[in-house]
Formats: C-alpha cells, structure tokens, sequence
C-alpha cells in the first residue's frame, strides 16, 4: 500500500472540511470558506412532515453531498461517487483507493463513532469523514471537525459506512479523479453568489428568508398549539441544527461571511467587505436567538410572551436576511 | 462574533478534550479561525434533549413493566431510534417492527428475529427475552 502525506486540517463543517482538505491533497488550495460559498452551502429549509428526534426537521444547509458537488462542478473537478450493496464490496474498493494512495471521502453515521461525545451520538448518516490510510485492519481517519486524526477499526468503519435510516450512506465514497491546475474562481464565486440568492430569496414558503419567516411564526403559535414542553423540545432542537459542531456558530453565517470576504479580494468588489460585515451581524443575532431560546428552554417559561419574543427576533432575522441577499444579488 | 467573544464554557466536548472550530472577526475585521471549548446555550439545549430522551425511555420501560409494550420499545428509545430507523436497520416495514412492540405477538417471534433485534440494539438475547425492573 502507498504511504500517503495527507494533511489533516481541522474544520467547522464536515463537507466542506473534508473537500478542502481532498482537494489541497490533491494540489488545489481553497479554503473551507470557497468551498462552502462556492458550493452555496448556506441555506434554510423548514421540512414540517419529516420529524427528526421527534421534532419537525430544520436545516441551516442543503441535502447532504451537495455543497462539494456543486463546489466541484463550478472549479471542474470531476469527482467519482460509489455505493454499495454490501461491506465486502465497499471495503474492498476503499482499499483499492488506499493501494493506490488516494485519500477518500466517505459519508457516514453518527450514531456508532466511537470518538463522540455520547451526547451527540444520534441517528445522524451525512457526516463526512477522510480514509487516508490503513495499518493492519485498522484504518487511519481524518474527521475534519476533530482536531487531530483519528484511527477506526474495520468493524467500527462498516458500522459507521452501513448505518441506517434517513439519508442512509450506503458506503458512499467519493474522491476527485481529475483536479485541474488553472481554476477560473472568479466565475465559480459568481455563480455560487447567484445560487444562494435564488434558494434564499426562493418565493415559496419553507425555503430561504421565507422558511425563516414561516418557522418565526410557528414559535409564537407552537405554545398553544403542542403545549410548553414540546415547543421547549422544538427549540431546543432549532438551537442544535443551528450551532451544533459543523456550522462554525450562528448555522453557517459566520463561514458564509468569511466566504463574502474572500469573494471581495478575489473579485475586487469591495461591496461584498461591507455585506460580509452586514452578515455577521445577522449571524449575531442568530447566536442572541439561541441564546434567548435556551433560557426559555432551561427555565421552562409559562410566560407566552417569551414565545412572542422569540417569534419577533426570528422574524427580524428573516427581514435582515431578505435585504442582504437582494443586496448580494444586485451587487454582482 | 468577534474573535475575543468566542465562548469557551464547559461542556461534552471539553470534558472530551475536544474543541470546535468557529469562524470570528478579528480587531480589523478580518476573518479567520478558532477554537472553542463549547456555549452554554448549546449545552442546555442538549441538556433539553437528553432529558426528553431520558422521560422517553423511562415511560418505555414504564410501558413494558406493565405488560403494555414488548421491550422492542423500551431498546428502541434506549438506542435513540424512532420506528422508521428500526424498520431500516431490521430490513423490516415500519408496521411490522411497530407490530413486534406488542407483547403477544413479541412473545411469538423466533429467535432469528429476536437475535436480529438483539444485534441492532447491541445486547444480549436474554437482555431482550428476559426484561425486569433492572433492565
């Protein structure tokens, strides 16, 4: 097998972690930030028919794999995917790609790593980890969100590649098979820019500023509707997806401001240095929602008016979120 | 968040000796990286959700004492499974798995399927077979 130097850099967010760090093996240097802008990972969807922990779902990011791919088709790196319909046949590919030294992604569970902290042991299968090599039957893991590597026993890996449920990984794998030298990143910010504005300014109502608004609304009516405890349950739920590991604090508006001030330098548009500031902000704000949010949780407030209160901070967000994309979108 | 506010609490993650990356605006208002020990606001909503899973295993195993439920349900919770989880990890229809959580048809199952069951939770057959009040 062909010893690899694989640099592990730690990351906020697992995907665009383990791109950024494939494709810097692989001779390309970007940073978490592009990745994630250029793949236009910022996102908001209220999915209220698909419970998750017996809460209705909310993601501060798109399905699961996207991000790298729309990332990869905007730089033209052709990256190859595989599933599989047994662990014989997934770990036999992996160490093919290990043989021949090419470090992989792979999409696993949470539920069975090992190294978590139980607390965030759940049924969660889009986590994204790097393979780069093996030792005896152990394998050699880069979990971007971990601060060093890690090593997973093959029984441990084939748990984690074959766990199941929603989003189930199947033993997805995927690694870049052509990286080119000379990227046009200039066009590939554009039109990341362009995409986010289109899903976040999406006129249909559980997507973008408009889910924001329409979950806003909820938590005032959640109360009276499901009672204290399940709207407690709910938001507990809201403040996890929203800052838990992987999206950098404030569900990915900080990366996304990073991006907005990497784009600045690479386009020479000083306009996006004030916008990136301007989402900051709002990413404040989002931390001061959950801040507010968790009180309301720990003390288990009576008062309906802390749910007005928190419906309002939410509601303002979406307002602010609404005048930055459409300010995002007429300033290209 | 500028970068000398980034939180750095207790919680799960310290106590593992592990931090997290944020991304914050330095004293010129450019962005980079660092790490965080955890906030206090995620750790009570984990708290929050940890303590509905644990009313939810507790009232499980409440229902399975009772003859009500088989404990199907009370490993169920106690894995942090819902039913559409279970059925994809038995290969099963999600009534099926439901089904199995009664306690005459539990009662029936053969023991491939019960030592299915007991390899998807992680326990012993018996732990299944042979459920008590120290389960």
């Amino acid at each position: 097998m062909k010893i690899v130097e694989f640099q592990h850099h730690q990351s906020a967010h697992c995907e665009n972690g383990v791109a950024s760090n494939v494709l810097k093996f692989n001779g390309l240097d970007i940073s978490e930030p592009l990745v994630f802008g250029i793949g236009s990972g910022i996102f908001y969807v209220y999915i209220p028919f698909l419970k998750v922990n017996h809460a209705p779902a909310i993601s501060y990011r798109p399905m699961p794999g996207i991000i790298f791919s729309r990332a990869a088709k905007q730089l033209n790196i052709k990256i190859k995917r595989e599933r599989f319909s047994n662990e014989e046949k997934a770990f036999a590919a992996l160490d093919r790609n290990l043989d021949l030294g090419i470090p992989s992604g792979l999409q696993v569970g949470v539920y069975h790593l090992p190294y978590f902290p139980d607390e965030y042991r759940f049924h969660f299968n889009a986590h994204n980890l790097v393979v780069y090599g093996k030792e005896g039957d152990n394998y050699l893991i880069s979990d971007p969100v971990m601060e060093t590597t890690s090593v997973l026993t093959k029984k441990e890996l084939a748990k984690v590649r074959f766990a199941k449920g929603a989003f189930a990984p199947k033993g997805h794998m995927y690694y870049p098979t052509s990286v080119p030298t000379e990227v046009n990143i200039e066009k590939a910010v554009l039109s990341g820019i362009k995409k986010t504005t289109k899903d976040m300014l999406a006129p249909v109502p559980l997507v973008g500023v408009n889910g924001i608004k329409f979950v806003g609304k909820k938590v005032a009516k959640w109360p009276k509707k499901v009672g204290i405890k399940k709207t407690n349950h709910y938001l507990a739920q809201i403040i996890r997806m929203q800052e838990e590991i992987g999206t950098g604090g404030g569900g990915f508006r900080f990366i996304y401001a990073a991006f907005l001030q990497e784009a600045a330098d690479i386009l020479g548009k000083s306009s996006l240095n004030d916008l990136s500031q301007n989402m900051t902000e709002i990413g404040d704000d989002w931390r001061d929602f959950a801040l507010h949010a968790s009180r309301v949780c720990k003390e288990r407030v009576k008062d309906v008016n802390a749910y007005q209160q928190l419906s309002k901070m939410m509601i303002n967000i979406s307002d602010k979120e609404r005048k930055l994309f459409t300010d995002l979108k007429n300033s290209l | 968040m500028k970068k000398d506010s980034i939180p750095q609490d207790k919680s799960s993650l310290s106590s593992k000796g592990m931090k997290e990356m944020c991304y914050a605006v330095d004293e010129n208002g450019e962005y980079s990286t660092a790490l965080s020990t955890g906030w206090k606001p995620k750790t009570i909503a984990l708290e929050v959700t940890m303590d509905d899973l644990n009313e939810r295993i507790e009232n499980a195993k409440k229902s399975v004492l009772e003859g009500k439920k088989s404990p199907i349900l009370y490993f169920m919770e106690r894995s942090r499974m819902d039913w559409s989880i279970l059925a994809s990890y038995m290969g099963k229809r999600k009534w099926i798995v439901k089904c199995h959580a009664k306690p005459n048809v539990f009662k029936k199952l053969n023991d491939t399927i019960i030592k299915k069951y007991a390899e998807v939770f992680e326990i012993e057959v018996n732990e299944l077979k042979d459920f008590n009040e120290n389960s």
